[in-house]
């Protein structure tokens, strides 16, 4: 994995630290060429791993990189799926069982059809969750997908529930299916390793907030300390400035000095912004 | 080890399933859902016990408590029937539909001692709290009024078939957006005594309003207006914001930040000078063992599940205090009926006529 990567909240108005920051960039990224530019911005400064979303407005992103396949050769997406917000409206419109039948894709009709209403009759979750991937993953094909990750909501959910078995169904799903690296994405690390060393996934590619000051960790900044220096498992931070609340060195050295985090997700609006957070990190590795 | 049971597992009940389940001094023994797919699902992939119907889990189960996350219309009898069985109830909200019903349960919870808990979430946000604690110090001065707004992209557009979408279920932005809106005022100032000029609108629903708007009056002269739209697309997600204007300042509280305006520096604080001080939500926010969402909903259920421990019935969100916001939400419903004379929902098309003639 690249040593920086980028994340994507800035361009769908989200932003922890402030709803008016959030809204102000919401307004400025809503049209797809400022977004392109900024990840432009980002390839020419070295950062060349997107780890965006299933957002709708992803897909359209994706045909752009896609019309220029020479230029973004070397160009690498991550998919973080699935963007809950969309699920979440549906399932207030529709209810969660008419949902998941809107969701299944479209292509491979009969056989979507068929497989789905299968296993939406036998319960077989396996069987829709792989179908509900794939289509949430039809926006990249074509382009290079190395990793793939379970946003925090569903990994958090299935964990809390006790459904660990979902974890190994998406995880065996990506590799089978797109020969890529599971991830996952969690707001609780230390209750997943745990689940993950359970299923025996050994090694696994596992992104969190990791930040000085504690935000949002689960079991507190001593016990993740512990468990990045000590446990098997790849390492992604994120928030590591903590939604703005930490100074940008103080935040980087604290995490690049736990030298088992192997890379660290940030996202920016501006070429400075980047370039600094990227020569910091750096100087700091 | 507590012994709880939860019914309902829709969206809100899910993902309270995954906060009890997390809790490490609860047991979550069973599940009880209408939708007997849901329950199968559960049942495969879970292997906890399902039943489909509520009185049968209560009566066969060993609990301690229950919580009630089906939509509004049932939480009146379910309530009850765990009540009288001497179980501890968090309830989602609004309490009821039917305020002579909530304040029965209200009673009942009390008369028996029972640690009682309704869904207001929001009072267990950081940036909320801090609100209050200011307010307590007296740093704005004396309140004369409060703003209090719930914006949301719920219902974008004409179709719409869950219970949200039906008035007879609870559905509607009156009980499902504004009722948050309302029990913050109620607990941040209070609860008014009086409300006039209540508007409810249809946008794009049939059955339900969605925009609903009023002004309160409280005690001590204090003013207050609400404003909840649940159709409002250029929200990402539920957006609850409150104002409130003082003699010596003003406040203006989202989610994420408390931003603090004072007129000259504090006397009791030394950190708040002239002028604006944000505090925001990652020093505000306590750390939560288990997070999905937002540490409010684990704070919450921490909140009961501590009342229960050391047998404090006054939780941060009682049956009492969940019933003044329904019954503000009827008096808001009756004042809405005086003023077009119709059941309370005005249609758009009727509006521009009315205003003609």
């Amino acid at each position: 994995m690249d040593r920086v990567l980028f994340g994507d909240n800035q361009f769908f108005g989200i932003n922890h630290m402030s709803e008016e920051k959030a809204r102000a960039q919401a307004i400025r990224f809503q049209r797809n060429e400022p977004v392109i530019e900024i990840l432009d911005a980002a390839f020419e400064e070295g950062i060349s791993t997107f780890m965006c979303t299933t957002h709708e407005r992803v897909a359209e992103i994706c045909r752009h990189w896609r019309a220029q396949p020479q230029k973004y050769r070397d160009y690498k997406f991550y998919p973080c799926m699935p963007y809950a917000h969309k699920y979440a409206n549906a399932v207030t419109e529709y209810g969660i069982i008419d949902t998941v039948r809107r969701f299944l894709p479209e292509e491979g009709l009969l056989n979507a059809i068929v497989r789905g209403g299968m296993s939406l009759a036998k319960k077989d979750v396996e069987g829709l969750a792989t179908l509900m991937i794939d289509a949430e993953m039809k926006m990249f094909q074509g382009l290079n997908t190395p990793v793939i990750f379970l946003q925090n909501v569903v990994t958090d959910l299935l964990l809390g529930i006790g459904f660990k078995d979902g974890l190994r169904i998406f995880a065996d799903h990506i590799r089978s299916r797109y020969n890529a690296e599971p991830g996952f994405i969690t707001m609780n690390l230390i209750r997943l390793l745990d689940a993950l060393d359970e299923l025996e996934i050994i090694n696994p590619i596992v992104c969190s907030n990791v930040n000085k000051v504690g935000f949002r960790m689960c079991g507190g900044v001593a016990a993740y300390e512990q468990a990045i220096a000590t446990r098997r498992f790849r390492p992604i931070a994120m928030s590591v400035f903590a939604s703005g609340a930490i100074p940008a060195k103080q935040a980087l050295e604290y995490v690049c000095g736990q030298k088992q985090i192997e890379s660290i997700v940030f996202g920016a609006s501006s070429r400075e912004h980047m370039h600094q957070t990227k020569s910091l990190i750096e100087a700091l590795s | 080890m507590i012994r709880a049971a939860l019914v309902g597992l829709g969206k809100m009940g899910i993902s309270h399933q995954a906060i009890i389940t997390a809790h490490p001094d609860v047991e979550l023994v069973a599940v009880c859902d209408a939708a007997k797919y849901m329950l199968d699902v559960m049942a495969k992939y879970i292997g906890i016990r399902t039943y489909s119907d509520y009185r049968t889990m209560i009566d066969a189960e060993d609990l301690d408590c229950v919580f009630i996350a089906t939509p509004s219309r049932f939480h009146g009898e379910m309530a009850r029937y765990a009540l009288e069985r001497n179980l501890h109830v968090f309830c989602e909200k609004p309490l009821c539909l039917d305020v002579d019903e909530g304040s029965m349960l209200a009673e009942m919870a009390a008369e028996r001692g029972l640690v009682n808990q309704v869904g207001y979430h929001y009072r267990f946000v950081g940036a909320f709290r801090e609100a209050r604690r200011l307010l307590q110090l007296n740093t704005i001065g004396r309140v004369h009024h409060v703003l209090s707004e719930a914006y949301g992209p719920v219902v974008i557009r004409p179709k719409g078939s869950t219970w949200r979408h039906n008035k007879k279920e609870g559905g509607g932005c009156l009980y499902d957006y504004a009722c948050h809106a309302i029990d913050l005022m109620h607990y941040l100032i209070g609860t008014p005594h009086r409300v006039a000029g209540t508007v409810l609108n249809n946008i794009f629903s049939r059955d339900v309003e969605d925009e609903v708007y009023s002004t309160f009056y409280f005690a001590d002269g204090i003013t207050g207006q609400l404003a909840a739209n649940w159709s409002d697309p250029s929200y990402r997600k539920m957006s609850m914001r409150i104002m409130l204007w003082g003699t010596k300042g003003r406040l203006n509280v989202d989610r994420q930040e408390c931003q603090i305006f004072l007129n000259e520096p504090s006397d009791g604080d030394p950190d708040l000078g002239a002028g604006w001080t944000v505090k925001n939500t990652v020093e505000m926010a306590d750390p939560v063992w288990f997070y999905l969402r937002g540490e409010e909903y684990s704070t919450q259920i921490d909140h009961f599940i501590q009342c229960i421990k050391s047998g404090n019935r006054e939780t941060e969100s009682t049956f009492a205090s969940a019933l003044l916001t329904d019954r503000v939400v009827q008096m808001m419903l009756a004042d809405a009926h005086r003023l077009d004379g119709s059941k309370g929902v005005v249609r758009q098309s009727e509006r521009r006529t009315k205003l003609v003639s």
